[in-house]
């Protein structure tokens, strides 16, 4: 016991000098996750938001021809704005992308609606703009339903029903509610959550093995009279400690970002207090031990430090395999998933942000479970660290 | 003392040590004598125990490196061929570390400290961190490291290796100093010169084997030859005569 607490000691010193674990641990990981989610939620809600309650300002050449037509478009939140002056001018602005779309009425446009004849509207927008889209789908919607309502009073004058206009009745049901749509956002913040964590102790995991090798220090350490397990033991504590520290600070961060994302825009309230942040800790910590005992097992097999990164890295990706079949799957939390670490973390993370009742059978497993795992992946490095080829 | 009997080590098809036997005893400076690849490493590494030997015994004070590796690791200090220093930590810090897994109790473990500093003459450079010391403040600091719970035996692997001429000199001292508090000091070497310049008695390895073991004088007598290198290379003829040739 003593030795593991000496040699836990001693990395949590040597590491706290080393400006490289101090990036990875203090500052990659927990702040990366947070501001690159944040970054991402903010640009979906403004993608995916048609924010139709906001009126739309469109710019029309010719207003003065379509006096009705413009008071229609006002009624249905469009702001007409002066235009360009000419219709190539017109073009020219659209094609720079000083306007998104620009509508060009015709003068003959009084004349043609009186006579029955069909009257031309230029919708001018660039169909390689994705922003402008959305506004240009909007203006030739109102267009449209000026045109249809034009068409029904048209028969209602000659006694029709405006109906027979309409032979089909298309109604779409969207049963998607918008947490739903969240999953797959929620799904990427459990996975920073981790992410944080694996980079707090990844130079660590390296350090206390293949970089040990590497300076030579590894093998007057086994000279010393302890038991190698204990000296593992040690190294993958300090590890643990490390990632305890990153997650921490991720989660902290991310409950301060929290405040600059549109969320509520999404249907997401998230449920992301002082008190969650102190449960997503106590659910998460456990996987700290898989993190650094498989990361150490990793570094074990590698000759270098840079060898060892490598292939580490590749154990920054492993958790994100569960995560990703079931935010596909939309698989429900079960009994039986909470075995998984990774999965359970991301499970239940998932329901505390939604605000679900935590259920308590599912925790224990998770944390059973995992540390299960971790112990048996540090018992795995321990019987690596007994071997002679380790001096490499 | 160490007592080294028939000792077997073979790496894959390699066979690195082949029946080396030889005794080194208290209060002597034994130099272990062989070109590079000769076993020497091997053997030592076999003697604090990071490697298992295939066959044959080697005890430490009497107590086998192989069944109890924990007991013999307690009475050796060894410096292996790298010193091996934690760059972030300073010299003080890396002596206490080790003081501490050596299990010192730890109200002596600052003094103990203090003493071998004071000892080996690192006071200058005690409370700085390792990066960017030269090598020999390094063997030095390694040095201190394995001698801070004054074990009765002393191993070291190559320590002359990149010192300079003055440090070498301050190493040969602190390896007499040890010598006269009686302590058993192994160390190996491929300089002739240096072993001549320190020993009291030599073990002279070839291809895995002993070629032979004897004071300086006895070398001499017994290869004939008065110039030490020609009797070095004498000695390692009559086990490796392939390797004499290349020499």
């Amino acid at each position: 016991m003593k030795t593991i607490i000496t040699v836990f000691m001693k990395e949590v010193v040597d590491n706290f000098r080393d400006r490289r674990t101090l990036m990875s641990a203090l500052l990659m990981g927990p702040l990366f996750g947070p501001i690159l989610f944040a970054f991402i939620i903010n640009l979906s809600v403004k993608q995916s938001l048609s924010n139709a309650n906001e009126s739309l300002d469109l710019p029309v050449i010719g207003s003065e021809h379509a006096p009705n037509l413009m008071s229609y478009l006002e009624s249905n939140n469009i702001v007409i704005v002066e235009g360009p002056e000419s219709r190539s001018a017109a073009i020219d602005s659209v094609a720079n992308g000083e306007h998104d779309v620009v509508v060009v009425i015709p003068e003959t446009f009084g004349e043609n609606l009186a006579n029955m004849v069909p009257a031309t509207i230029e919708v001018i927008t660039d169909q390689a703009n994705t922003q402008a889209e959305r506004e240009t789908r909007r203006a030739t919607r109102a267009l449209r339903s000026y045109g249809q309502e034009l068409a029904a009073m048209r028969l209602t004058m000659r006694g029709v029903g405006p109906t027979i206009m309409r032979p089909l009745n298309v109604d779409e049901v969207d049963v998607s509610t918008p947490s739903g749509r969240s999953v797959i956002l929620l799904g990427m913040l459990s996975y920073f959550f981790i992410f944080a964590l694996l980079t707090g102790g990844m130079n660590l995991a390296i350090d206390s093995t293949a970089g040990e090798r590497e300076r030579g220090s590894l093998e007057p350490l086994l000279c010393l009279p302890v038991k190698r397990d204990h000296l593992i033991y040690g190294k993958i504590l300090a590890a643990c400690l490390f990632m305890a520290i990153s997650l921490s600070l991720s989660l902290t961060c991310f409950h301060f970002t929290l405040k600059f994302m549109p969320l509520q825009e999404l249907g997401m309230t998230p449920n992301f207090g002082p008190s969650a942040v102190i449960i997503a800790f106590l659910l998460l910590v456990p996987f700290a031990l898989v993190g650094a005992s498989l990361m150490t097992l990793v570094a074990s097999f590698t000759k270098s430090f840079k060898e060892a990164q490598t292939w580490v890295s590749v154990v920054l990706l492993a958790p994100t395999m569960p995560i990703l079949v079931v935010s596909i799957l939309m698989v429900r939390p079960s009994t039986l998933l909470m075995f998984i670490p990774s999965l359970s973390q991301h499970l239940l993370l998932v329901g505390l942000i939604k605000n679900e009742p935590l259920n308590m059978l599912h925790v224990a497993v998770s944390v059973g479970g995992t540390l299960i795992v971790g112990a048996l992946l540090t018992w795995v490095c321990a019987r690596l660290y007994r071997r002679e080829g380790l001096l490499g | 003392m160490i007592r080294v009997d028939n000792l077997h080590k073979s790496f894959g098809g390699v066979k690195a040590v082949k029946g080396v036997s030889f005794t080194a005893d208290d209060g002597k400076i034994t130099g272990l004598l062989g070109p590079n690849g000769a076993g020497k490493s091997t053997t030592l590494r076999v003697l604090y125990t990071v490697l298992t030997p295939d066959s044959g015994t080697a005890t430490i004070d009497g107590v086998d490196v192989v069944t109890d590796h924990q007991a013999a690791r307690a009475r050796i200090g060894s410096l292996p061929h790298d010193a091996g220093l934690y760059p972030h930590l300073t010299a003080r810090e890396n002596i206490a570390y080790y003081a501490k897994l050596y299990d010192m109790p730890g109200d002596t473990i600052d003094g103990a400290v203090q003493k071998v500093i004071d000892r080996l003459d690192i006071k200058d450079f005690a409370d700085r961190r390792t990066k960017g010391f030269s090598q020999g403040q390094q063997t030095k600091v390694a040095l201190a490291r394995s001698l801070v719970h004054e074990p009765q035996n002393v191993l070291l692997d190559e320590p002359s290796n990149g010192l300079d001429v003055m440090a070498t000199r301050s190493l040969r001292e602190r390896i007499r100093e040890l010598k006269n508090a009686g302590k058993c000091v192994l160390f190996s070497s491929h300089v002739m010169q240096e072993v001549a310049a320190l020993c009291d008695e030599i073990v002279i390895i070839a291809a895995g084997q002993v070629a032979l073991h004897d004071t300086i004088d006895g070398i001499r007598n017994a290869t004939g030859c008065e110039d030490l290198e020609d009797a070095f290379v004498k000695a390692i003829e009559m086990v490796d005569p392939i390797a004499a040739q290349t020499a």
